[in-house]
């Protein structure tokens, strides 16, 4: 690219300029006394679609209105990644709405004690009528928010109940332990009730409409400004009540479908955080001065090459095995990946030492063996089969793909690469589940290993768009689910269950994907396994 | 007068037919692309129940016929729906990224036109010279030079290197308060709240975008006017004027510029249409929230009711395009009128 050669420029030119664009207050609106460190400028090259996450077509960017904008009754704690980067912690459990809370003697129901000084940013209570309403409706409106809320085993209105003004229980349909965890995602965030009442109507009996373009939360920031395709402002809510009140005033969220504009406005200074940079940006400009660039593993995530059980070579899992000995790995992750994320080959031994997820595949490029196991399963002469890919992905799934498809040809396979629209590809991969052999990126939000398996290797699930059945598989996917961590009989279920995903590979790992995210002149950016931009903890630097 | 007034409503109501086509067309087209929205807008954790219920509640579950008859009947309301991908109002959505496109390639087609007339017109009064050399070269660079590579050297250059140019911001740069809307140009709108300070703001933005798409029309604007004005110039009434003694400049000008211009305006006409829908590159490079951009990213997601809309505003847009082109060709050549057809 054109900025190859930049940095002797901006090394001279720019450093004046840093302070220049963020700095300067609206003109008009903001008062006299705002300090310069108060606004924070940010670009991101997707587009905002709704401020409310329970409505229907509301894309994934917009999840971050839920956090900044709307508080939940638990959240995540926070630590500090080796590389001196801040991630949530997910072993921690944290009070925001709720001040405390217990299992009941028989661990049927969870008791919440909300804050009694909880004010929502109108000024109005929190009471559990508000959380009650909420969840109701998360429940209730259908598509993503009631798909999110099930995986908690939070399924119908009855289980919600108010016990008085600021206590609220929720009985359990079984014990999980996927509840407490799930009521930290954004999706069961806290909406004034009394608020959206009023904008509801007949047809609209959860104010749909209403609260899509208004948001009313208690969260840390409102939101001042929103214009879809541009920008939305976030402004602080000095009156916060479910943490510490946010260093800056104001964040500024620009939207530049243009990696390339991002990528100059970060190096001239006139932003302060490029969100979800592309990974040759990200490793360009890491270890350039100023300019810090966190690139965190996305948790429970992993890039694979999936090969379809519902067609024919893929059935044996010789087959399966051979397309896995035959990856490139190396290079297609330093090609596609840019080196960015972690590696998911090249693991000691076919059986896991320990439960973490996602961890090395015992797999690595080996050609001799995928022949020898090709022609165990009666391929020897190899044969033809197409490589599905997304159009919208093709940033790192053509390279991926290219790769692949060179490496198959040494071994006899021959892939003809098959260019999938966007607006397709989840109906021909994920739904209908008709791609012989494609890429796929399924990554749970709740960081357990049986989460994943429950959506990536169960039959009929959505992201098992490999078609895979196995019966021990099922049967102790269903067991681990609910079952708490310290149990003693789970790490052996799931150790089991990764022996056998490893050993039958319906799901050959690539790598694991990383988010890169540039920040200048600022800090306290965190990693959210939801990958939105969480704005509450940042601060000039 | 009034015969022009009358011929003006009848070629609007000629339109009626070609609305009332664009809107079959285009609804029949969308639902003809591959892809399936309602598994689309579902998410990402979506199971087929949840993909079920989005469909109802979008409609699609509906049999086809159904659904053009309440998209129609919409229509007829002036309500285009609603925008999955941005999550507003179709008209809504148009109303604010029409005037920017607009604005954005009108300003880049007066400068073009600044430039090639004058270019045409001397480089076909002086064949071979200097100028002719010129308009050549920036011709071919115009054509062979894509808008977005131009536009990406251009940031380069004068906002990253030099740092003359504002920050590839959109519209405005986020320290502005977009002017009180009166026609959405933020031009015209700062100038008339009378607040210059927002109104250079909006300029400098401008410049950059405009420039990159003003290299890109020039070259079929100038190649017409080169080519028109020889044609002109080498005609017999030219050089009856010649022969009658006018000065150069009357025959230069009346004569021969005059009618010259007719191919001009007719590939004005073409390349603004063309522009307009085509400049998604160059809007995705400069932030700029135009309607291109708008269109493209509907298209990829399957939003039915942005691309109808799309395209039902872009249909009306070339109607009345026409229409002032056809009369713009009376008030310059009176030999053309409406009543010989």
């Amino acid at each position: 690219m054109t900025y190859k050669t930049s940095r002797r420029g901006f090394l001279t030119g720019a450093g004046a300029t840093v302070l220049g664009a963020s700095v300067l207050p609206f003109l008009k609106v903001l008062p006299a006394s705002a300090a310069a460190g108060d606004v924070v400028v940010a670009v991101t090259g997707q587009t905002i679609n709704s401020l409310d996450i329970q409505r229907t077509g509301t894309n994934r960017p917009s999840y971050q209105v839920a956090v900044n904008v709307y508080d939940r009754l638990v959240s995540f704690g926070t630590k500090t990644l080796e590389d001196g980067s801040l991630s949530y912690d997910y072993s921690v459990i944290e009070p925001e709405v709720a001040e405390s809370w217990e299992f009941t003697d028989d661990d049927m129901a969870i008791v919440f004690k909300l804050r009694p000084d909880g004010k929502f940013q109108d000024g109005s209570p929190i009471t559990a009528e508000d959380v009650k309403w909420s969840f109701d409706r998360a429940v209730s409106v259908g598509g993503f928010p009631t798909v999110q809320m099930k995986a908690g085993s939070l399924e119908k209105p009855e289980q919600f109940e108010v016990v008085d003004e600021f206590t609220f229980k929720i009985n359990l349909l079984r014990k999980s332990k996927l509840t407490l965890p799930d009521l930290a995602v954004p999706v069961p965030m806290i909406i004034n009730a009394k608020v959206a009442r009023e904008h509801a109507t007949e047809d609209d009996p959860w104010a749909m409409e209403y609260l899509h373009k208004t948001p009313a939360g208690s969260g840390a920031f409102k939101v001042a400004s929103w214009k879809p395709g541009e920008q939305l402002v976030y402004e602080r809510n000095d009156g916060w009540t479910s943490g510490p009140v946010p260093a800056v005033q104001r964040v500024v969220l620009r939207e530049v479908p243009s990696s390339a504009t991002r990528r100059a406005l970060l190096e001239r200074g006139d932003v302060n955080m490029s969100f979800n940079m592309p990974n040759k940006d990200a490793k360009e400009l890491s270890g350039t001065e100023d300019i810090t660039v966190a690139t965190t593993p996305i948790e429970n995530a992993i890039y694979c090459l999936c090969p379809n059980l519902a067609f024919e070579p893929f059935k044996d899992k010789k087959v399966r095995q051979a397309i896995a000995w035959a990856v490139p790995y190396e290079e297609v992750f330093q090609t596609a990946a840019y080196g960015r994320g972690a590696p998911m080959w090249g693991g000691p031994s076919t059986a896991p030492a320990d439960i973490a997820w996602p961890q090395k595949f015992p797999y690595s490029t080996d050609l001799d063996k995928a022949k020898a196991l090709l022609a165990e399963a009666g391929y020897a002469d190899g044969f033809e089969v197409p490589l599905s890919i997304d159009l919208s992905q093709s940033d790192w799934m053509e390279p991926t793909a290219l790769l692949i498809q060179e490496n198959l040809a040494k071994i006899g396979i021959t892939a003809t690469i098959e260019k999938i629209p966007g607006a397709n590809w989840r109906t021909a991969s994920l739904v209908e589940k008709r791609l012989p052999l494609h890429l796929e990126t399924f990554g749970g939000w709740l960081n357990y290993p049986c989460y994943y398996f429950f959506w990536a290797y169960q039959e009929g699930h959505l992201f098992n768009s490999s078609n895979y059945r196995n019966e021990e598989i099922e049967t102790l996917t269903s067991e681990a689910l609910h079952m708490s961590v310290e149990d003693p009989d789970y790490a052996p279920k799931i150790k089991r269950m990764i022996e056998i995903a490893w050993d039958e590979v319906p799901r050959i790992a690539l790598w694991q994907p990383a988010l890169n995210v540039g920040t200048r002149n600022l800090e306290g950016y965190e990693y959210w396994f939801h990958r939105q931009l969480d704005v509450r903890g940042l601060k000039k630097a | 007068m009034a015969g022009r007034l009358s011929t003006v409503g009848l070629r609007i109501t000629h339109a009626i037919p070609v609305i009332l086509g664009v809107v079959v067309v285009s609804f029949l087209l969308t639902r003809a692309l591959p892809g399936d929205p309602a598994v689309y807008f579902a998410g990402a954790a979506a199971d087929e129940q949840s993909i079920a219920e989005i469909r109802t509640a979008l409609g699609l579950d509906k049999p086809l016929m159904e659904q053009f008859l309440i998209y129609a009947g919409d229509v007829i309301t002036g309500n285009l729906g609603n925008s999955l991908s941005t999550g507003q109002p179709v008209l809504q959505d148009l109303a604010n990224r029409l005037p920017a496109s607009l604005e954005l390639t009108l300003t880049a087609l007066l400068l073009s036109c600044g430039i090639a007339i004058p270019l045409g017109v001397l480089a076909a009064t002086r064949p071979g010279s200097a100028v002719d050399h010129l308009c050549r070269v920036l011709v071919t660079a115009g054509v062979s030079l894509p808008t977005f590579f131009t536009g990406v050297v251009l940031i380069y250059v004068f906002y990253y290197l030099l740092g003359i140019a504002p920050s590839p911001l959109g519209r405005l740069d986020f320290i502005y308060i977009e002017p009180d809307r009166v026609t959405g140009f933020y031009l015209i709108d700062a100038a008339i709240a009378g607040d210059w300070e927002t109104w250079t703001g909006a300029l400098k933005q401008l410049v950059l975008p405009a420039t990159t798409l003003a290299l890109f029309t020039l070259a079929p604007l100038a190649r017409m006017t080169r080519a028109a004005m020889l044609s002109a110039l080498s005609s017999d009434y030219i050089r009856t004027a010649r022969a009658a003694g006018l000065t150069e400049d009357k025959v230069l000008f009346t004569y021969a510029f005059r009618n010259a211009l007719l191919p001009v305006i007719t590939t004005l006409g073409m390349v603004f249409s063309f522009t307009l829908g085509a400049n998604v590159l160059v809007e995705k490079v400069f932030a700029w929230p135009g309607i291109g951009s708008y269109a493209v990213e509907a298209l990829v997601v399957s939003d039915y009711a942005a691309v109808q809309g799309f395209v039902l505003a872009m249909a009306l847009l070339f109607v009345a395009l026409n229409l002032v082109i056809d009369l713009t060709y009376t008030l310059i050549d009176p030999r053309i009128g409406f009543e010989t057809k």
